[in-house]
């Protein structure tokens, strides 16, 4: 393990995210809030005080070793220091304790929306501002941040590849441009481009501070919202915009790479982006038909399901209705939607369309050479053969999200509640969703649950966030040893 | 740039290396998996699966918006095809095919202008011509020439009795009676590009730029005895072996070929009616010394495993053979690996094809006349030469050397001022027009004059 350069990486995102903070510190002092701003001097105090350390014990000549542990190792250490640090502000201003601050804030940079708070119109506004751009951080990822800024490295150029493949969801990260940087720059900009028009849109009908606040929460996929009724409050013309601008953060963004080279045949043939926009408007007509009974008209209706569909299936989590009142069937669904997620590369959580795709077509070729043995049926996908060890993964993913979720599940029905709670407060969490059914449910919270609970919900927003192998690296043994 | 390089071999994976190591967007093409996953581990690059030929790989991997195509797959017709397809889509783009079939070698230039190929590479071929030069002019292990044969930097190892052994560097410009400069030393494997006050020892590989004229001299104060080159043995028959041949004849040099394989003496004397061709295994020694290798003048080995290359090289020395070179295929950085023994002068075709590759590269980058008019690397790649003409624009003219701010393991070895070779020191100057030729480590991407300075 090359300890040196982890070190140094550690230390640059920890630089990073102190930047990152301080127009939170800015805004504090703007609102005049003396207890946030006291955090945040704190805070950032801490920050800089590890990070010089970290890069006082990493000087000096770098090993050239960085391969795929080092990679997987950089990305889970980068996120446990950055959730670690970053919950310091709602710690320090005394708001909450050093667990749930935890919770808010991993939640937070997981994009997973899930939050302890009763009511957050209490919390002060430059934390609610931190809160909500930990999504917009966490979205696209601090470690792709860093590809973006610094220069290239000479030696284990390559490997680098491995810190974005662990960052960026999918089961087949590539990269938009030969190089590495260009890559993670041109992921920003796209990104950067999007916020910026979903804010401008947001403003012409909100005040700008909420309108900041919502766009990061919709980029990032991630659901934080900054009044307790949700985004129940606003006006049906916001609720659209954002369900709009939810669906378009769930689509891998290399669609909008090819469509801003003018290549917009191969975007609209993507497999993944045909399944993602199938299912998305099934989703919502049946959510509509089936609750239509709560609601005065149809328009209503359909602004509702739509909104629920695209929030939970982007894996954002913001909600207009209590949709725990909602019909059995219209909250399976839900459910169903939880799991599958949005699509790869995108900023969104879940298992993914283009898994369901891939486990679909395996299981039908799989059957096929079961009826038929000696018979050939390979995988396709958008007509290329899909190679053997992108199966492979595929199962390992599959058999390590269903363990994950099993054992998660076990370890919270110690709590006692009841199983529709316990259940989807696990796939919530895990999908990087945010509310889930039950107790947990878009009007209700994680605050009632037990310390370990809470722990184990951490764990599995990070799982979730990384997909799984970051995460299992930094616990396993191998990673560690020499040779 | 955007460079497409076709082929992820011995050749296509060393041209990777250097051209992502200038900061040129990469794309590689080939259709083995492994091989394109390891290349895109190692370098920042894309890759992808496919048959280079084809029309959808090469619009997928950019060929229209490409500056750059690079064909070095292992088939001379696919790099063909790959070239005349890609022209199709881009007829801007520049193409560079590896053709090494011999039995094309008389049609080059005109497949070069039938399919719009703007150079063709051939590594066995260089790699021939190279050894071809060594054993032309003993005496030296590698030499490389600048400001068109004037000035050259030439590689030897120092031995226990030489006359500059113990000597520090200031010193040895006395004793060679001449004005030499010594830029670069290796050491067991690690490479230094030395003071004044640095003290040659025994064993010591040196690299030393001066003035063409003034090596036959150097060789006699360093007590060097150079006989003319008469007869040659190759171990293996290789394509470069077919190559060196003819050329070697062409010289009237003897040429005795070794290989064990019955079938490919009778390909090779089916082409080389004038050499000695003789099927026997060469790890035999009474085999070798059957032909005589203690008594010949040079020894070249040429099979396609390193490793017997290395046995068989040793071999030579320990029978006092006074030239023995050696073919360089897969272990990179191999004279840096074994260092310390006698394996004589080591070519390596591939970073010979990469070297020119890399000029032409750097050329169509940029017309302003900033970029190197030669680019050579020496040492197992560690050190590289590049050769420079001062150009109307260029800084700290007429400033004298020991006043200028130059990186550390960069250095200005040698300056070519209308006609008559300079060896740099702490004095000199240069002027518009002059050639400069300009000796750094491997990791300062020295790309442009403009480089040097800190």
């Amino acid at each position: 393990m090359n300890y040196k350069s982890l070190g140094h990486f550690t230390a640059l995102i920890l630089l990073v995210e102190a930047a990152l903070m301080l127009p939170a510190l800015v805004l504090s002092l703007v609102f005049g809030e003396p207890r946030a701003t006291e955090a945040y001097l704190y805070t950032l105090l801490i920050i800089l005080l590890i990070s010089g350390l970290l890069l006082l014990l990493s000087r000096g000549e770098k090993a050239d070793d960085f391969y795929e542990k080092e990679g997987l190792a950089c990305a889970g250490i980068s996120w446990l220091v950055l959730g670690l640090t970053g919950a310091l502000p709602f710690f320090l201003s005394g708001k909450m304790d050093y667990i749930d601050a935890l919770f808010e804030t991993v939640s937070g940079f997981t994009t997973t929306g899930a939050s302890i708070l009763s009511e957050v119109e209490s919390l002060e506004k430059s934390l609610l501002y931190w809160r909500s751009f930990t999504h917009w951080v966490g979205g696209m990822g601090v470690l792709v941040f860093l590809l973006a800024l610094v220069p290239r490295s000479k030696h284990g150029a390559g490997f680098t590849v491995h810190i974005l493949k662990a960052e960026s969801p999918g089961p087949d990260v590539g990269k938009l441009v030969p190089q590495l940087r260009k890559t993670a720059q041109l992921l920003y900009k796209i990104y950067i481009g999007l916020t910026i028009l979903n804010i401008i849109l947001l403003a012409l009908d909100m005040p700008i501070f909420d309108a900041f606040c919502i766009a990061f929460g919709t980029a990032g996929t991630g659901g934080f919202a900054i009044t307790n009724a949700g985004l129940g409050g606003y006006s049906p013309y916001i609720q659209w915009v954002t369900t709009i601008f939810m669906f378009l953060f769930g689509v891998n963004f290399s669609c909008y790479y090819l469509l801003l080279k003018k290549r917009p045949g191969s975007v609209f043939r993507d497999e993944e982006l045909r399944l993602y926009l199938f299912i998305f408007l099934s989703a919502g007509l049946i959510t509509g038909i089936s609750s239509h009974a709560a609601y005065g008209s149809w328009s209503e209706t359909f602004r509702h399901s739509f909104f629920q569909t695209a929030s939970v299936m982007s894996t954002t989590g913001f909600a207009t209705t209590d949709f725990n009142l909602w019909p059995t069937l219209a909250k399976g669904v839900l459910v169903f939607l939880m799991i599958v997620g949005a699509s790869a590369g995108s900023t969104g959580g879940g298992l993914k369309c283009i898994r369901l795709n891939l486990i679909v077509k395996d299981l039908r070729c799989s059957l096929k050479e079961m009826i038929r043995p000696g018979r050939i049926y390979p995988v396709r996908s958008n007509g290329r053969l899909v190679h053997e060890s992108v199966l492979k993964g595929l199962h390992t993913y599959l058999s390590a999200y269903v363990l994950i979720i099993l054992a998660s599940f076990l370890l919270l029905t110690i709590d006692g509640k009841d199983l529709t709670t316990s259940i989807t407060a696990v796939l919530a969490c895990f999908n990087n969703i945010g509310p889930g059914l039950g107790e947990v449910g878009p009007m209700g919270n994680y605050g009632s649950f037990s310390i370990l609970s809470k722990l184990v919900l951490i764990f599995d927003m990070l799982a979730g966030r990384l997909e799984i192998f970051p995460i299992i690296a930094l616990l396993s043994r191998t990673t560690w040893k020499h040779q | 740039m955007k460079i497409i390089i076709a082929g992820a071999g011995k050749v296509g994976t060393t041209l990777t290396k250097a051209l992502s190591a200038d900061g040129h967007d990469i794309t590689l093409i080939d259709n083995d998996r492994e091989a394109l996953s390891s290349a895109c581990e190692l370098y920042d690059v894309m890759g992808m699966e496919g048959n280079c030929a084809t029309l959808e790989v090469l619009t997928e991997a950019g060929a229209a918006e490409a500056d750059l195509l690079i064909a070095v797959t292992n088939a001379d017709e696919v790099n063909l095809l790959c070239c005349v397809t890609a022209r199709e889509l881009n007829p801007r783009l520049h193409t560079i095919v590896r053709i090494r079939n011999s039995e094309y070698t008389a049609q080059i230039l005109a497949m070069k202008h039938v399919f719009g190929i703007s150079l063709i590479v051939n590594p066995e071929y260089s790699a021939a011509s190279e050894i071809a030069r060594l054993l032309r002019f003993p005496g030296f292990l590698a030499r490389e020439s600048f400001a068109k044969g004037r000035v050259e930097l030439v590689e030897f190892r120092l031995k226990e009795d030489s006359p500059l052994t113990g000597l520090k560097l200031y010193q040895i410009s006395d004793v060679l009676k001449t004005r030499v400069l010594i830029c670069a030393v290796m050491r067991g494997s690690s490479i230094t590009l030395p003071r004044g006050d640095f003290e040659l020892k025994a064993d010591d590989r040196i690299y030393m730029t001066a003035p063409a004229s003034e090596l036959g001299g150097i060789l006699r104060e360093l007590g060097v005895i150079t006989r003319k080159v008469k007869r040659v043995i190759l171990g293996g028959g290789s394509l470069i072996s077919r190559y060196l041949s003819t050329m070697l004849e062409r010289d009237g040099i003897k040429v005795q070929i070794i290989d064990r394989s019955r079938a490919r003496c009778e390909e090779m004397a089916k082409f080389l009616p004038h050499a000695s061709i003789c099927c026997g295994d060469i790890t035999d020694t009474s085999t070798m010394e059957r032909e005589g290798l203690s008594s010949c003048d040079a020894f070249v080995a040429l099979t396609g495993l390193d490793e017997l290359n290395v046995i068989m090289s040793l071999y030579a020395s320990s029978q006092k053979v006074p030239i023995v070179i050696t073919k360089q295929g897969h272990i990179d950085e191999l004279q840096n690996i074994i260092g310390e023994l006698s394996l004589g002068s080591v070519i390596s075709p591939k970073q010979l094809c990469s070297d020119i590759v890399v000029r032409y590269v750097r050329s169509m980058r940029d017309n302003s006349g900033d970029t190197a008019v030669t680019v050579q690397t020496v040492a197992g790649g560690q050190v590289q030469a590049c050769e420079f003409i001062i150009g109307p624009g260029a800084p700290h003219q007429n400033t004298a050397l020991s006043e200028l701010k130059i990186k550390s393991g960069v250095l200005i070895s040698a300056i070519f001022h209308k006609g008559q070779v300079t060896i740099a020191n702490g004095s000199s100057v240069y002027q518009e027009g002059d050639s400069v030729i300009v000796i750094s480590t491997e990791s300062k991407n020295i790309q442009r004059f403009s480089d040097i300075f800190a």
